[in-house]
Order: C-alpha cells, then structure tokens, then sequence
C-alpha cells in the first residue's frame, strides 16, 4: 500500500543518491525543543471525562500491541499473553480484543497459531532486535524467518550507528530491503529516539523512514530509556501529517515503552486528535507498545462503568 | 474515529461569588459613595454581581489613608518586615488559587485553563518575587540608599485583572509605598478578593487601598493632588490625557499602553513552533493583551506553507465556554469591546483584505469572535495599524530581514515583538534592530517577574519586573537608563 503509488517529485529527488537524501533531510524544518515541550505539556492538561474518557479506553485498548520480549519468554508465556490480548478481561467480553501482540521472532508461529482467526494481529521483532548491530544478512534472515513464522507485522530497529554518523544511505537502504524483505506484512520503522537524542533526528529519521516505505514509525524498543515522551510522539505525529499532506498516503505511528496509565494512554489519543488529527484515532494508523497499561486500562474501564476502583486482584497479571 | 471531548466544566462554586462586593479602604471593608455596577459574565453575558464603587470623597480618604500609613508605618518599616508581609500575600493567592482562578474566569471571561495555569500562579510568583527584593534595595545598582516615593495611584485594565494587580501593588510595597488602586469597570471581582487575603495577611490598615469604579474614579484617583506616583496600564488616548494632566506637577509617572506586536517568521524557522508561536502570541486570552503579536509579518517563501499549517492548527482550537478546562479561547470581556473587534474586522473587508475565521460553532450566548486570519492586507489598512484587541491577526510578507525589520518598526507603537529562525546571528541581529520593549526569540508571550516589561512610543514608558521595574518606585539620584542608541535603533519616537 505504500510502495505501489508513486512520490511526488521532490521526495523522488530526495532519495535519487546520498547527497540529496542527505540535503533532504538535513533540509527539514528544524524543532525548536522548547516549543515542542511546551505544546506537549500543554495538551497534556486536556480534561476527558465521562464519554470521552469510556471511548478513550476502550480506543487504547484496541490500540494495544501486547508485549512481552525478555530473554526469559516461553511458549507458554506466549499463549497467556495471546488470550489476554483475544479477551483482555473475562468478565466483561465487550472489551475490545488488543491490535496485536508482539513477540521474539522465534515465538512468533507459537503467537499465530494462538490468534488465528481471532482478528489480534502477531507482530514480531526482527533485524537483531533490540540493537540492530548485525550484519545485514542476518537481519534480512531474522526478517524472513518471522515472516515466514506467519507474523503481521514486522517490528525492525534502525542503525543508529549509521544513523548518528550521518550514513543515511546505509539505513535508508536496510530499511528498504527489510521492507522488500517483509512480502505482506507491515512494517514498524523502531527509531529508538532515545539515542537520537535530539527532536531534529526524530525528525529526520522519521521522513528516512516514511521515504523508505516503512508503514510504522516507532519511537522506540523499550530497551532503552527514555522510551517515548509525549514531545517526541509529537513530532512523529508530525511527520506522518506533513507526509500526508505531501504524498496523499497515510503512514501509522507507534509509541512504545513508559506508557503505563490510562492517564497516560489518554495524553497520547489528545495529541494523536489534534497533532495528526482524528483520522489517526483508529487501530490501523496508532498503536501502543506496551504490556502493563493493559491492566490499568481494564480496572479504568471498571471504574467508570461501576463508579469505584476495583484492585489490581480483579485483572490478570498476564 | 469521531472523538468528542465531553464538557468538563470547573465548578462555578468554588468562586464563591457574592452577591456584593465593596472598597477596600484603609483596612476595612467600606460602602462607597459612588452608584453600583453591575459586573457580567462574558461566558454567558448574564449579571454575575454587583460592586459598591466609590466617590470623590471615598478617593480622598483612601489617598489619606495611604500617605498615613505611608509615613506612620510602612516606609519607616524595615525591609525585611515588610518582605514577610510579601511573602505571606504570595502564599494567601497561592493558597487559593482554584478559587480566585474561578472568580477571574467567570469575572473575565478567559478559559479557566489560563486563569489556572497562568495569571493566577504568575500573580503569586510576582509577590514572591518582590518580597525578596524589599530588604534588599541598596543591591539594586540604584545608589546606596533609594528610597521610596509615597503614595502610589494605579489604575489597571481588565485583560489581566488579578495579574496586573499584583505586577502594579508588589513593587510598590517592596519599594516602601502605599498604593491606591483602581481595578477596570467590567472586572473589579478578583481584586477585591485579593484585597481579602490581603487582609487576612494582617497587612497594616492603608498600605493597600483598593478602589472600584468606571473612568470618572479613575480620572479622580490620577489626578489627585495627594499622590507622589502614577502608574497607569490601559488604552494609548487615556494615558495621553494622563500625561497631560500631569505634566508639570512634578508627579512620576509610568505607562504601560498600547501595542501591535509584529510576530516575524524566517523561512528557515523550526515552522510547527512557529504556528504554536504565533496562535499563542494572538489567541491567547482571545488577543486581549497588549503584547499580542497580531501582525504576522512571514517570510514571502514560506507563506503558503506556514498559512496551511497556520489555517489548520485554528481549525483545532475550541472556542466556547470559558469555564470548561478544554476551551482554548474564551469569551471576549465586554460587548463594547467584541463590537469594536467587529467593526475593526469589517473594515479590513471593507477596505479589501481577505478575512478568514476558523469554523468552529460559537455558543449561542455571551460575547464571542472567532478566531480570525486577515491575509492579503497591506501595510496601510486600518486592520494593520491599529490595535485591534482580539483574536484577530492580520497577516504581512516581506523578502529580506531588512524589510522585515522596517515593516515591523512602521508603528507608533513598540511593545512586543517575535523573532523566528534558527540562525542564532540573525535572531540577535533583528532584537537590536526592532523598535519594541520585549522582543521574544522562538517564542512568544513568555514572562517572568524578574523580566523586565514595557514600551516605547505610544507603548508608554517606564518598566514592569525585574530591577528597572523596582526603579519606577524609587526615587533615586540617576533616572535608570532605558535600552537606547545601540546600533540599529533609530531612538525614541
């Protein structure tokens, strides 16, 4: 869906040879880090309430994208976490399944195998997950073997080696083949913005990986603090406007890692509402990488319908 | 995914409105002499309370008040005394800040998101400020031993009612005066609540007079022969007039008028803050402030770009309700004045300026104007010369920072002004360049107590915050030197 129409022509000339990519993208528009905090925590003040809130809830929810990637992961882990995400809580069966789970590459076919048919989508990790220092072979392989597992969606880091030594070629071109690589499946572009330290390469990494046909623009693994901030989904929620009002395509965001409450999940729905507007509220275009907000998200859910907190007791732990 | 906030309104209970108000002279509450006013809502254009306002007589006791107290108590109080007081008034609006945010709100007219999130902790942080300065005065470069003036007559507008009380009565007291204060006709509520905390701050009787009523008390209280100081915020006619009635009397006087702050945006300027920038600098508090950047002055490359961006980020404003903690832009504070907004936009129509609002529903009660983009106007219409007090912003292009600058100077006034780029040399080049008082660099409407404010030309005189702004109530050997004749500046008007 991305590949098939063409660019417009000056992102065509932008992505012609490494010089042009890199006066493309060295060309952007700068981020003034003040403004970009100041507007953040500004609409973090938005007050949802009562419908709105309910509706937000349950859009969180279904934004989800279940998460479990520890060295320790089991099969059996796996399974729990794909019934949690088919029926996150029992006792109300109207609470809309999570977007998908997102697992190890080599846990994946045990996560399809679980899902099937339920609508809950299998993301997996690839291309050395989370550092990216690999060879590109064996990413392009970490790729295919996920793929060929059955996942959905295909979650990749980017170099950021290569990145923040300004080889914007070297990643442009993995991001390309791991896409190549990826047949259906969609592509998450993981930026980790943490080590890009700076609101200008979010920027840039964000238009290098739209250019290079990523269909998600992810902040980050999860393994790295800072995670997402606010600021920062700002400014990829941003990009994927511009990229829109420049192309005419649409290309999803997902914040991951440190979303852990519903006050939280709800910031991020305003900003997702008024910084790329209301065609991004949907599961296709926003998700969440998260595992913990889940629980948060299901005992306010409770809250709202019954009008008093239940306990951490009265969700599952997994 | 069609994602309707639902209303989340602030308890209008938490304001405590009465149903009447009265001066505040010489410690007491007191009945005035003048006729009552009626205080409105602009949020629903309905009568909120009703305000005793005094008389000639009432002023001439406040004025005896406060040189009493002057001479007996306050002024021969040492500054560290009189730093506690400071202190605990800073403390007492901090302490009730929800509730005089509701008062200002529903007095005013503004969202209750600013009145929470700004004029009522900037009121606080003022005080705080000030406090520390009272027992440091001789560190103030202004002489060994500045001392105070007397009694002070303030007069301030109704944009930022509780706000301007506290950047007028703050300095004052640190400084060593006593003050006599008018707030505006149409938003006399949170300073008189103020003046309950005040009190509760056990400040001594006639330190701080507070005296509602329209022009005529303010007529009255300015040319009062009793008074050492004027200080004076409002419209450029009525601080004309001030001027004149004073000049010769050997009175001191500062004003704070006017302004049509040009907002300047280079093409290589980090553009979405440029849009917030710029929203900010003319929609907040619905373009009621003086330093409002309501001249948009963009870089002729980029102005299609950034007015898509611009027309878009308006779109997403809410509009309505000034009491629902989600409204961004609030009511307009009196019918005269949404009628002089109109009238001014309809003659940038007329005069042929294309005329965008953004297309949010209005309610369908209170004073209201929509937020408002005047594109294709030129220097010469009325629209872009005068101050149009609303979110009305009007829009210029220009080609080099030489043009920029020119068409940014091409006013009486020179209050505020916004640079936008990247280039660190050029935004510094285009400060020392531009004919204003405050000139912010990548953003706008930013202010801190220790900032020092105010104007040149038809802007008035003299400055708020920061050490110049303790100046103005000083007396000192050396007038303080206002920023002049560097390079670049033509000098004062």
């Amino acid at each position: 869906m991305t590949s098939t129409v063409p660019l417009p022509a000056h992102l065509e000339d932008a992505v012609r040879s490494e010089t042009s990519l890199r006066r493309f993208l060295e060309g952007l528009p700068g981020v003034d880090p003040v403004g970009v905090e100041q507007r953040a925590a500004a609409l973090a003040t938005r007050s949802i309430k009562k419908t709105a809130k309910l509706a937000a809830i349950d859009l969180a929810i279904s934004m989800v994208d279940l998460t479990t990637l520890e060295g320790a992961d089991t099969g059996g882990k796996v399974r729990n976490l794909c019934r949690k995400a088919m029926l996150p809580d029992p006792e109300f069966p109207e609470v809309p399944r999570t977007a998908a789970v997102c697992v190890y590459p080599d846990l994946a076919a045990t996560a399809v195998e679980m899902v099937r048919g339920s609508g809950v989508k299998v993301a997996a990790v690839a291309t050395a997950f989370p550092s990216g220092r690999s060879s590109v072979e064996v990413k392009l392989a970490d790729t295919r073997m996920a793929v060929q597992a059955g996942a959905d969606e295909i979650d990749m880091v980017i170099d950021r080696g290569a990145y923040l030594a300004g080889r914007y070629g070297v990643v442009f071109d993995q991001i390309q083949q791991v896409k190549a690589t990826c047949g259906d499946a969609r592509l998450k572009v993981i930026l980790e913005t943490g080590e890009l330290a700076t609101y200008d390469n979010v920027r840039r990494a964000s238009w290098l990986a739209l250019l290079a046909g990523g269909d998600f623009i992810k902040t980050s693994t999860g393994k790295v603090a800072p995670a997402a901030t606010l600021p920062v989904t700002h400014v990829m929620l941003q990009a994927v406007r511009d990229w829109r009002d420049q192309t005419g395509q649409q290309r999803a965001v997902k914040p991951a890692g440190g979303i852990k409450t519903t006050k939280d999940a709800i910031r991020y729905l305003v900003a997702v509402h008024e910084v790329a507007g209301p065609e991004w509220l949907d599961p296709y275009w926003f998700r969440f990488g998260a595992s913990s907000v889940l629980n948060d998200l299901l005992m306010q859910r409770r809250t709202q319908l019954s009008g008093h907190y239940s306990g951490p007791d009265y969700v599952t732990m997994d | 995914m069609d994602w309707e906030y639902a209303p989340a309104p602030e308890s209008a209970a938490i304001g405590a409105i009465k149903d009447r108000y009265l001066p505040y002279i010489d410690g007491t509450f007191v009945e005035g002499g003048g006729d009552d006013l009626i205080t409105y809502s602009p949020g629903t254009a309905e009568q909120l309370s009703t305000v005793s306002t005094v008389n000639g007589a009432d002023v001439d006791r406040a004025v005896a008040a406060a040189r009493r107290a002057y001479e007996k108590v306050w002024a021969p109080m040492s500054g560290a005394e009189r730093g506690k007081y400071l202190f605990r008034i800073a403390r007492g609006i901090a302490e009730r800040a929800r509730e005089l945010a509701v008062v200002e709100t529903l007095d005013n007219g503004k969202p209750i998101k600013e009145t929470r999130d700004f004029d009522v902790p900037t009121a606080a942080q003022h005080f705080f400020y000030h406090a520390g300065w009272a027992d440091k005065l001789q560190h103030l470069g202004l002489g060994a031993d500045p001392r105070p003036l007397g009694v002070a007559g303030q007069v301030i507008p109704w944009n930022f009612p509780l706000l301007m009380a506290a950047w007028k009565i703050a300095p004052a007291l640190a400084a060593g005066n006593t003050v006599v204060i008018k707030p505006a006709e149409t938003t006399p509520l949170s300073i008189l609540v103020l003046a309950e905390v005040i009190a509760d701050a056990d400040l001594p009787p006639g330190v701080v007079n507070i005296v509602p009523g329209a022009g005529d008390v303010g007529s009255t209280l300015v040319n009062h022969p009793g008074l050492d100081k004027v200080a004076f915020t409002g419209s450029t006619p009525v601080g004309r007039s001030i001027q004149q009635s004073l000049a010769g009397t050997g009175r001191k006087l500062t004003l704070e008028l006017g302004g049509k702050g040009a907002n300047i945006v280079f093409a290589d300027a980090a553009l979405d803050q440029a849009v917030e920038g710029i929203v900010n600098g003319i929609f907040f508090n619905a373009g009621q402030v003086c330093c409002a950047g309501s001249r948009l002055l963009v870089q002729e490359s980029i102005a299609e770009e950034l007015l898509a961006k611009l027309r878009a980020r308006v779109e997403t404003l809410r509009v309505g309700d000034p009491m629902d903690k989600n409204t961004d832009v609030g009511a307009i504070n009196s019918a005269r004045q949404l009628e002089r907004i109109t009238t001014l936009t309809q003659a940038g129509r007329d005069e042929g300026a294309e005329v965008w609002s953004a297309s949010c529903p209005l309610p369908d009660r209170g004073w209201f104007f929509p937020p408002t983009l005047i594109t294709a106007a030129s220097s010469s219409m009325r629209v872009s010369r005068e101050e149009i007090f609303g979110p009305v912003l009007t829009v210029l292009t220009f080609r080099t920072p030489d043009e920029a600058l020119a068409k940014a100077n091409n006013t009486p006034y020179g209050l505020s002004a916004g640079v936008w780029t990247e280039k660190g040399s050029r935004a510094m080049g285009m400060a020392a360049g531009l004919r204003a008082g405050v000139v912010w660099d990548n953003t706008f409407n930013r202010f801190d107590p220790a900032a020092s404010f105010g104007g040149y030309g038809e802007s008035g005189f003299g400055r708020e915050g920061g050490p110049s702004g303790m100046a103005a109530y000083l007396d000192t050997d050396d007038e303080p030197v206002l920023p002049s004749s560097r390079s670049g500046r033509k000098g004062r008007r």
